[in-house]
């Protein structure tokens, strides 16, 4: 089972999202994680959805989300050709011996501190899913004692851009 | 000009033509219901006993004319009790509009009188639904409503409208509906060569006719593409009437309850096309060992349907009537071929039977009533064995002319949907072939077709068991008979008398004819026949579950 990220422009009404989540559970598809947000165009919400299936299930995905009426146009990212970034907070347990490790650490994963308690560290990190996993494995022997993570989004490089009006290769029109 | 939101919604039926309605009233749309009451010449309502009546026989009109049926339910358990109707709807791609009351907007979310989140509900069983918080959208979601039920894949579209709205006011202002887009072929002129070209060299060539094929009003294309290539063509329960039942290359039904001759043309197929069907686990039973030697052809309107059971090699995506025109265009005539005789002795060697042996057989009854009726009754079905049997033994031979629940298997449906086929097809025989189980369901609607004053006949085939689920223990379960002998003390003849339509009681084969002559002969009151079978009468073929459906049980 492999993930893959579909970019999907929705109507931005009421109850989409419990449409499209909808559709996810009642079909049997696992989404791995959905961020949500107002596009340039402020009728238009734009999805990233990362689903985790093979070949069969992404196809059936994209299909079934394009007869939602609410649902514009589907894409499906290529891994190579986009970049995904994911925000997280974690707050980790610190102290006087420990705490200046964990800015180490923070610095050399670009993060940032962004709360400080006698007890605890809060920080931010964001990037591709792989980097913020691999900071919350460092993280993992000082005590990790919340996380709080926004799902994937992405974008695709270069000047290629998804919009209603537009139409490329690769994208499904609902 | 300035309305009321209920009269905008009346406006816009009748913008789409809408002469007829079902339904039942209550709080939320008293104001829908006064404008109706003001508009009662130009709209028919037809009062149900219950919502889910109203559901069903919106959806059997809309089956038996190809119209978007119309139904309306108040808030609350009005709407809830219109998604039964709505499921099967869907299930069956029906095009229809439900409308319900829902309660003011202040009182939204507050777990109000009458209040349930009827669109929530019905996300999964519509194309689409609305809720409508504001008068000055009101007529652009009805439009948009019709123009969804009706386009592409056919299906129900579900508009809740909050009491307030159908009070206050907003202009309006007539608009007359676009034609509904007719799809375009959809597909390339070199899918089309290469599609008339694997017909051309397949030897063993099988179509299977779907429900599609008479939404899309391909019937005659179908036909023409059929004849001309010498294909022998199966239905699916949905496709029935789809091919004409007593045309030489129909083998009848496949599947679960397929022929035998079917079910092997599939099994030794070289190219299964696949045409408005949907590779429902009815048809395909064993996935693996389904069509084993054959490519698969799939022409269908609704691209999700592809490859979503089946691996699919030639997908052709689009209006099913030109699609099969163009192809019809490029396959080469062909005379009768070995695979020609091999059906015909297939069908010679198992054809459907049953053993007259003197008691009174369900088989029998619809085979009488198919001939009295010359083949011409438009014939709606509850589900189980009335439903199989009815699919067997009546030969249909147009679109729109077996109305059944496919999909859902809705117990209950048949009435409430003779009573919309007979409403939208006044000049036609309309006959309900139901089983004791399924009528007892719903049966306060004969209330409703004794009112309209509905000459509709009401064959029950009266086992006094649930007979599906009985013979799936009796074959399966080693014949424990869990909660399915329903022998109650319920007669049906004094109970159809009792609502004002006329009852028959027959026990004996000799008393069939006379008693569905008198039935035909009814023009303005309903008439219920209680014909008493034998609790272990079975549908025959059947394959078991998980079994390939070559391997079937002939009986």
């Amino acid at each position: 089972m492999s993930k893959h990220t579909l970019s999907v422009l929705v109507e931005n009404h009421a109850g989409v999202l419990s449409r499209v989540a909808g559709l996810f559970s009642r079909r049997g598809f696992n989404i791995d994680s959905l961020a949500v947000g107002v596009t340039e165009n402020p009728d238009v919400s734009r999805m990233t959805i990362v689903v985790e299936g093979d070949e069969y299930i992404v196809e059936q995905v994209s299909k079934q989300l394009n007869k939602l009426v609410d649902v514009i146009k589907i894409k499906r990212l290529d891994k190579h050709e986009s970049i995904t970034r994911e925000l997280s907070l974690i707050k980790v347990s610190a102290n006087a011996a420990t705490r200046s490790e964990i800015v180490q650490l923070v610095e050399i994963f670009r993060a940032k501190i962004v709360d400080v308690s006698k007890t605890t560290l809060t920080i931010e990190a964001s990037g591709s899913g792989d980097k913020v996993a691999a900071l919350e494995d460092m993280l993992k022997q000082f005590g990790i004692k919340e996380i709080v993570r926004t799902g994937t989004i992405a974008i695709e490089r270069g000047n290629r851009i998804i919009k209603v009006t537009n139409n490329e290769e690769g994208e499904i029109n609902g | 000009m300035k309305l009321t939101g209920a009269e905008i919604v009346i406006e816009c039926l009748k913008e789409q033509g809408v002469d007829t309605v079902f339904g039942f009233p209550g709080g939320a749309v008293l104001n829908i219901y006064d404008a109706l009451y003001k508009a009662r010449n130009e709209i028919r309502h037809i009062l149900t006993s219950h919502e889910q009546g109203a559901s069903h026989a919106a959806d059997g009109y809309a089956r038996a004319t190809g119209r978007t049926g119309v139904c309306i339910a108040t808030s609350g358990p009005g709407a809830t009790n219109l998604v039964t109707g709505i499921a099967t709807a869907y299930m069956d791609s029906v095009p229809m509009v439900a409308i319900t009351g829902q309660v003011s907007t202040a009182l939204l979310g507050k777990d109000s009188f009458q209040e349930v989140d009827i669109t929530g509900i019905t996300m999964p069983v519509t194309k689409h639904n609305y809720i409508v918080k504001d008068v000055n959208k009101l007529a652009g979601i009805m439009r948009e409503a019709f123009r969804i039920a009706a386009s592409g894949r056919p299906g129900p579209v579900l508009v809740d409208i909050c009491k307030d709205v159908t009070a206050a006011y907003a202009e309006y202002e007539r608009v007359e509906p676009a034609e509904i887009e007719y799809p375009p072929i959809g597909v390339k002129p070199a899918e089309l060569d290469e599609a008339a070209a694997v017909i051309n060299s397949s030897l063993k060539p099988v179509i299977l006719s779907g429900g599609g094929v008479s939404i899309a009003g391909a019937g005659s294309e179908m036909l023409m593409l059929a004849e001309k290539a010498k294909i022998p063509v199966t239905t699916t329960l949905m496709g029935l009437g789809s091919f004409p039942g007593t045309h030489e290359l129909f083998t009848g039904l496949v599947g679960m309850h397929g022929t035998k001759t079917s079910n092997m043309a599939v099994s030794e197929t070289d190219l299964f096309i696949a045409i408005g069907a949907r590779f429902s686990d009815r048809v395909i039973s064993n996935v693996k060992r389904f069509a084993p030697s054959a490519k698969i052809m799939h022409i269908d309107i609704d691209p999700a349907e592809i490859g979503k059971n089946i691996t699919v090699q030639y997908p052709l995506v689009g209006n099913i009537k030109e699609i099969l025109k163009e192809i019809c265009a490029r396959v080469r005539p062909r005379e009768t071929s070995e695979w020609n005789r091999k059906i015909e002795e297939w069908k010679e060697l198992h054809p459907l039977k049953y053993d007259m042996d003197g008691s009174l057989k369900p088989h029998y009854i619809v085979q009488r009533l198919y001939e009295l009726t010359r083949g011409d009754a438009l014939i709606t079905t509850e589900v189980g064995q009335n439903q199989l049997w009815a699919a067997q033994f009546y030969k249909y031979t147009k679109p729109r002319q077996f109305i059944s629940s496919g999909g859902l298997g809705t117990m209950g449906y048949g009435l409430g949907a003779c009573i919309g086929a007979q409403l939208g097809q006044p000049d036609k025989k309309v006959i309900n072939i139901a089983g004791d189980g399924s009528f007892r369901m719903n049966c306060t609607e004969l209330a409703t077709a004794v009112e309209y004053k509905l000459p509709v006949i009401i064959a029950i085939l009266n086992n006094r068991v649930l007979g599906m689920v009985r013979q799936w223990q009796k074959l399966f379960y080693d014949g424990r008979f869990s909660a399915t002998t329903i022998d109650r003390a319920t007669d049906f003849v004094a109970l159809a008398e009792a609502f004002g339509a006329i009852g028959i009681r027959v026990t004996r084969p000799e008393e069939v004819d006379a008693a569905f002559e008198r039935a035909l002969a009814s023009t303005d009151r309903p008439v219920l026949i209680d014909f008493e079978i034998d609790r272990d009468d079975k549908v025959f073929p059947i394959v078991p579950p998980g079994a390939p459906i070559d391997e079937l049980i002939e009986g």
